[in-house]
């Protein structure tokens, strides 16, 4: 038996619109044996994750909350794979970038002005996440080391890092032994809105998606990125300076991950601890490929993965079935959507017998 | 100090070989033309495998034996994607690790805690009456000694063998192999599942043999780091297992510090160092390789093959 992938001659039509809807169900559909197999009820199960996500407009500001650190580190993945460069270490730039924002609002801010604290952490976790993106963009670019593999290496360095400060010298000394920071003064939560969890970080992951959907498409340096990534030759014989836009691109993406991390320290937790570092920045490589490295699709594909979260997060309350069901779903969908796209171009067929 | 000595050699030898089968699967994978980044996913269903089946089963040799098929299984669905469908075979083996962390993370749970079966060491006939190397090598659990005879039966498979020139072949050249009559997808779905079972293997190994039980993540990055050796052994063997080495002997030191109660070094940067290592090394061996402009990669990794019309 032999599988033979035959070109179409004209894509499926509608296929452009249909591959995620269709990804979606295919995943819903392998879940449902996830469900059968914990012995839990899938159609009930899947009615808990939608009413948990879009049950209620509280439910879904969650799911917005949920989205923030998304979108961010989405966008993070995003930006370097417009180069083809694969930022993995998205979780180790958003535990830095936290790092970096909390040690401003810890130890700096009863030093500045009032006004000027929450712009400074925000500074501060743009660059906590930049230094950490640019290792491995500096070991690529300047001797060509796989950047995978090192910036994965360097989540798990960021996440001791972390512990550490948690649990040794940041350590709150009124908290008991609870491992975790002093709660963050007030002046330097961010603010939230229409008395739900919402928070400025929504805003700043807006605002980063639009401006990278301008930089890339309506300026040099975006195409020059683009070149490179379609093109690594025609952009060497254009006598475009890759060295330096990788190390540019790894800066933007390490720093847009150091943003999510700092929107989650100083619109959620109000402290370093645990939470900050649960996936995230892993999640952000689903949601890049899946929005194709566009940032208007990364924002829709985050709220939609965000409601699976929160979804995930209330049957584990409520049915007992592990939250990490939305990460499996997840890599299916991945699954789906990649093999959606082959569909859409090719044909499937089933040949029997020798060639 | 002798005594020490050999508590590290032997540590060294027990906590390098779930990435040692990881890494010589990822070999005979990527020698094939195929990269498969599934790896941390693969090891850590592995490792649920093997704990859960010899759990059920009362029998850890049906668990390893579980964790390799499940590991080979899960390899075929990278092995689909990207020799069949022909995507890009990173975002594939993304997709296969991250899906793998969900789904070992969501069927687990009920594991967490659970206390099952476990490979005891055991001296090995009379070879560990050997001074010292006796000591070292020849005191382990049965999960270790495979790795002895694996290690050279991969490396003559590979340069000595007939299916091995065919193995080199379709990495290097896929066309002209199959000008020759090699079935290229289909070898090449051979070797993906062959280094997904071994990858299987390696999680077994943590789960049944050096970290007896299951909890979420329980490989640390094993895998990655798995695929980062492969890149410093050059796609060899034989340099696998000098890596493998380098990164037991990293974890024996940060256990003999702690065990020692040594607090020259903080306990966080003792926790960092097998994966700063790993950084350091492949920035080594990259500036070794194009200092001597020699590039080690198959020439077809990554490239599906089509046979051309």
């Amino acid at each position: 038996m032999r599988i033979v992938l035959k070109k179409r001659l004209t894509p499926l039509p509608l296929s452009r619109h249909l591959i995620i809807p269709a990804a979606i169900l295919v995943a819903a559909i392998l879940g449902i044996f996830l469900f059968l197999w914990v012995e839990v009820n899938p159609f009930h199960a899947y009615i808990e994750i939608f009413k948990g996500a879009f049950g209620s407009p509280y439910n879904f500001s969650e799911v917005l909350v949920r989205a923030t650190p998304l979108i961010l580190c989405g966008l993070s993945v995003m930006v370097a794979g417009k180069m083809l460069i694969w930022n993995i270490g998205a979780e180790g730039q958003l535990v830095m970038g936290g790092v970096a924002g909390a040690g401003v609002a810890l130890f700096l801010s009863p030093h500045m002005p009032a006004h000027m604290v929450i712009p400074a952490m925000i500074l501060a976790g743009f660059l906590g996440g930049s230094i950490w993106g640019l290792i491995p963009g500096f070991l690529k670019a300047r001797f060509g080391v796989n950047e995978i593999i090192t910036s994965l290496m360097l989540n798990y360095v960021a996440i001791f890092w972390l512990e550490h400060l948690y649990f040794g010298p940041w350590r709150d000394p009124a908290g008991r032994g609870f491992p975790g920071t002093a709660i963050l003064p007030d002046l330097s939560w961010f603010p939230r809105f229409f008395g739900t969890r919402v928070h400025l970080g929504l805003i700043i992951g807006l605002a980063a998606a639009l401006l990278i959907w301008l930089v890339l498409d309506y300026t040099r340096w975006g195409y020059e990125i683009r070149v490179a990534g379609a093109n690594i030759k025609a952009a060497q014989y254009a006598r475009m300076n890759i060295t330096r836009n990788i190390l540019w691109i790894m800066v933007i993406s390490g720093g847009l991950a150091g943003l999510a991390g700092i929107c989650e320290t100083a619109g959620i937790h109000y402290r370093l601890q645990k939470g900050l570092a649960v996936g995230n920045g892993y999640v952000g490589i689903i949601i890049a490929w899946l929005g194709r490295l566009r940032p208007g699709s990364i924002v829709l594909i985050s709220i939609l993965l965000g409601g699976l979260m929160v979804g995930g997060d209330q049957v584990q309350i409520n049915i007992h079935v592990p939250s990490a069901i939305s990460l499996a779903l997840e890599g299916a969908i991945l699954f789906c959507v990649l093999g959606g796209q082959v569909f859409q171009d090719y044909s499937l067929h089933i040949r029997f017998g020798e060639r | 100090m002798g005594s020490e000595v050999l508590f590290i050699a032997k540590i060294t030898i027990t906590s390098s070989m779930a990435v040692l089968y990881a890494t010589i699967g990822e070999i005979f994978t990527e020698r094939s033309g195929v990269l498969n980044l599934g790896v941390e996913g693969m090891m850590l269903m592995g490792a649920l495998t093997g704990f859960a089946a010899s759990h059920s089963f009362n029998s850890l040799w049906l668990g390893v034996m579980a964790a390799i098929l499940v590991g080979g299984i899960f390899a075929m669905i990278h092995g689909f994607f990207s020799i069949t469908l022909r995507v890009n075979q990173v975002v594939s083996g993304l997709a296969l690790t991250l899906s793998c962390i969900g789904l070992s993370d969501f069927l687990g749970r009920p594991l967490i805690g659970k206390i099952s079966l476990k490979f005891e060491p055991f001296n090995l006939f009379f070879l560990h009456r050997i001074p010292i190397i006796g000591d070292i090598f020849f005191t382990h659990n049965a999960l270790v000694y495979p790795a002895y005879l694996l290690v050279p039966i991969a490396y003559v498979f590979l340069y000595r063998t007939r299916y091995g020139l065919e193995l080199r072949a379709i990495g290097e050249n896929p066309s002209a192999g199959d000008t020759v009559g090699i079935n290229v997808l289909k070898l090449r779905y051979l070797y993906t599942f062959i280094g997904g079972a071994m990858a299987g293997l390696g999680g077994a190994y943590l789960s049944l043999a050096y970290t007896p039980g299951w909890k979420e993540q329980m490989t640390g990055g094993q895998g990655w780091i798995a695929i980062a050796l492969v890149i410093f052994a050059m796609w060899d063997p034989i340099r696998a297992v000098v890596g493998a080495l380098l990164f037991g002997f990293i974890n024996a030191f940060q256990f003999y510090c702690q065990a020692a109660g040594l607090d020259i070094i903080p306990s966080y940067i003792l926790r960092m160092l097998p994966y700063l290592f790993t950084i350091v090394v492949l920035l080594i061996i990259t500036k070794w390789e194009a200092a001597k402009k020699r590039v080690g990669a198959p020439a077809a990794l990554v490239i599906p093959f089509e046979r051309e019309k």
